[in-house]
């Protein structure tokens, strides 16, 4: 009897289901195309189209027309860097917090983003830019990761709570270190650039930095989407995980070695931006469930989406451009709470 | 089939069991007994491998389907989702369970009767249901040896029979090793083939379940008095019963 009853809804979330694919695509489309749009200077979506259609056809030609230069050198390369950082810092999230059994993690949480952040503002300080600075967010990012998982390692074992605290303690050390860094750096020059950096901002986004940018996102973008089903297998305990033939320790490190490149590039490129990897997954398990062969793909498109939207804001709203991360929080902590109380209540009533 | 040889296990001066030799063949079912933190589960995970050995080996075959006391419990999954997880092993690394997989599944679910629960969420199922699914997990990865950990524990009446009824029509084509861990000893006369039971102090005896299923060997093992009891009448089944202490007893 209780089957029957349930029959319906479960029709209709699963019409939501794959129905939710194509619009959340077409969304990120869209998203995309009116960013490219909205500025000081406006572009009609038309033209973009037009302007993108034709250099399809002819890829060797140069921009000539002002806004052929603003959509094609300007708009477009900020556009695809902060939609591939969305999706990256999205998809981390969520890889982590499948790993982890739990809501509440985030690159952010485990310290991650603090190490690259000392990283960058190293490479900053040392006057590197480019590879170096985003080789050294990466291998930072990749030392608080390891630093936690040593001191989370009590009896050779790791329980998900010494993690989470493991991650706040190495985090505030990082925090710690960038701040020395600040304390140290010169104030007329590598201070004001640290500072802004960390703030985070697509402002200087190029095609070059698109094509730094590039490869650690698209690797651990790709090593998470290969690993989709194994995450469904890591949520399980651990003697159950391993009994299916699962090797939880490797594949755990997998999911941190793609989440640490992909938060290590993002923080290169664009600085600290907080909350994506938090609220971005918590929006798509309410609409595609918690099975991550949906979870992964949705939180990519939700938070490529999201952080054009939040970036598109950012260079919008007022005459000189907000830090992201202050977007991203003064939007993603409401968000997040309002998520939560749902999330729970729905759990109090099941 | 699955077991152990020559194994011992302590934790510091505590000692689980020594040069114990277990083995569960082709087509038989054993029960393991013993009271509460005797170290029936640890047992169990020595034979799947999840915990080392002091010395002696265990033998198992690569795979072995495994059915946790408390299993999957997060899991906001439909009931083939996680029965589809059974194929796990087979898919490698980077893997995703495709059709096959999910007819392995399906048929895995007809066999334990549970082909209605296939579409509810796992975590909004009963613990009778649960207990279902994870049983059909465990035939769906294709091993020829079962292993529950205490598969009746949290289970009402009806679902501790559904749940015995179901391991013995497992076995009753006898081309499984299945082993089991319980508390009752009639869950043991119900379905298994052979007894072990866990002392008190250490010692680990085994044999056919009627030799060991008595009176005395269960009182020894509880620490109360048992005894048999015909509930279908002289000549019907037996059953053993603890004496069960009153109120008075406890306050006198």
């Amino acid at each position: 009897m209780s089957i029957a009853v349930d029959q319906a809804p479960r029709r209709a979330r699963l019409a939501l289901r794959f129905g939710a694919f194509p619009v959340m695509t077409a969304g990120l489309v869209l998203a995309m195309l009116y960013s490219i749009s909205a500025g000081r200077f406006e572009v009609p979506m038309a033209r973009i189209v037009e302007i993108l259609w034709a250099r399809v056809w002819d890829f060797s030609g140069s921009p000539e027309t002002m806004d052929e230069r603003i959509v094609e050198l300007v708009r477009l390369p900020r556009v695809l860097l902060a939609a591939l950082s969305g999706a990256a810092l999205a998809v981390g999230g969520a890889a982590l917090q499948g790993v982890f059994r739990n809501p509440l993690v985030s690159p952010q949480v485990l310290g991650i983003s603090q190490g690259g952040a000392f990283g960058g503002a190293m490479a900053i300080l040392l006057g590197f830019h480019g590879v170096v600075l985003l080789g050294m967010s990466f291998v930072f990012g990749l030392a608080a990761l390891v630093l936690v998982g040593l001191l989370a390692r009590i009896n050779g074992r790791t329980e998900i709570l010494t993690v989470i605290l493991a991650g706040m303690v190495v985090g505030a050390f990082f925090a710690a270190l960038v701040s020395v860094l600040q304390f140290l750096a010169d104030p007329n020059s590598s201070l004001p650039a640290i500072v802004y950096w960390l703030m985070g901002s697509f402002s200087t986004a190029t095609w070059a930095r698109l094509g730094l940018a590039l490869p650690g996102m698209v690797l651990g973008l790709g090593i998470v989407w290969l690993l989709r089903y194994r995450l469904n297998l890591l949520a399980l305990e651990e003697t159950e995980a391993r009994s299916l033939g699962v090797n939880p320790d490797r594949e755990r490190w997998f999911i941190f070695i793609a989440a640490t490149m992909m938060t290590g590039t993002s923080v290169a490129v664009a600085g600290v931006i907080g909350w994506i990897g938090l609220v971005v997954p918590h929006a798509a398990r309410l609409i595609v469930g918690e099975d991550h062969r949906r979870l992964i793909p949705a939180s990519a498109l939700l938070g490529a989406a999201y952080l054009v939207l939040i970036d598109t804001l950012a260079r919008t709203l007022t005459a000189s451009e907000i830090p992201l991360s202050v977007l991203t929080a003064l939007i993603g902590a409401p968000v997040f709470a309002v998520l939560l109380r749902q999330h729970f209540k729905r759990a109090w009533q099941s | 089939m699955i077991g152990v040889s020559e194994a011992s296990l302590h934790f510091g001066t505590l000692r689980v069991f020594e040069a114990l030799s277990m083995d569960v063949p082709l087509g038989r079912t054993t029960a393991i007994l013993g009271p509460n933190g005797r170290g029936k589960t640890t047992l169990l995970r020595c034979m799947l491998g999840f915990q080392p050995l002091d010395q002696g080996r265990r033998h198992a075959p690569a795979i072995v389907g495994y059915v946790p006391q408390h299993g999957a419990s997060q899991a906001k999954l439909s009931g083939l989702d996680v029965v589809t997880m059974g194929s796990a092993a087979r898919l490698g690394l980077f893997g995703q369970p495709g059709p096959d997989d999910t007819e392995a599944a399906r048929a895995a679910l007809v066999q334990v009767g549970a082909c209605s629960l296939a579409d509810l969420r796992y975590d909004r199922m009963s613990g009778g249901q649960r207990q279902m699914i994870l049983i059909a997990r465990a035939l769906a990865t294709g091993s020829d040896a079962l292993v529950l950990d205490e598969p009746t524990s949290a289970l009402d009446l009806g679902n501790q029979a559904r749940t015995l009824g179901l391991i013995a029509m497992l076995n009753r084509a006898r081309d499984r090793a299945v082993v089991f861990t319980t508390h009752d000893p009639n869950h043991a006369l119900a379905v298994a083939d052979d007894v072990v039971l866990m002392m008190p102090g250490g010692a680990v005896v085994q044999g056919p379940v009627a030799q060991m299923i008595t009176p005395d060997l269960m009182a020894e093992l509880y620490g109360v008095p048992m005894h048999w009891v015909r509930p279908d009448g002289p000549r019907g089944r037996m059953a053993m019963l603890p004496e069960f202490t009153g109120k008075d007893a406890l306050c006198a």
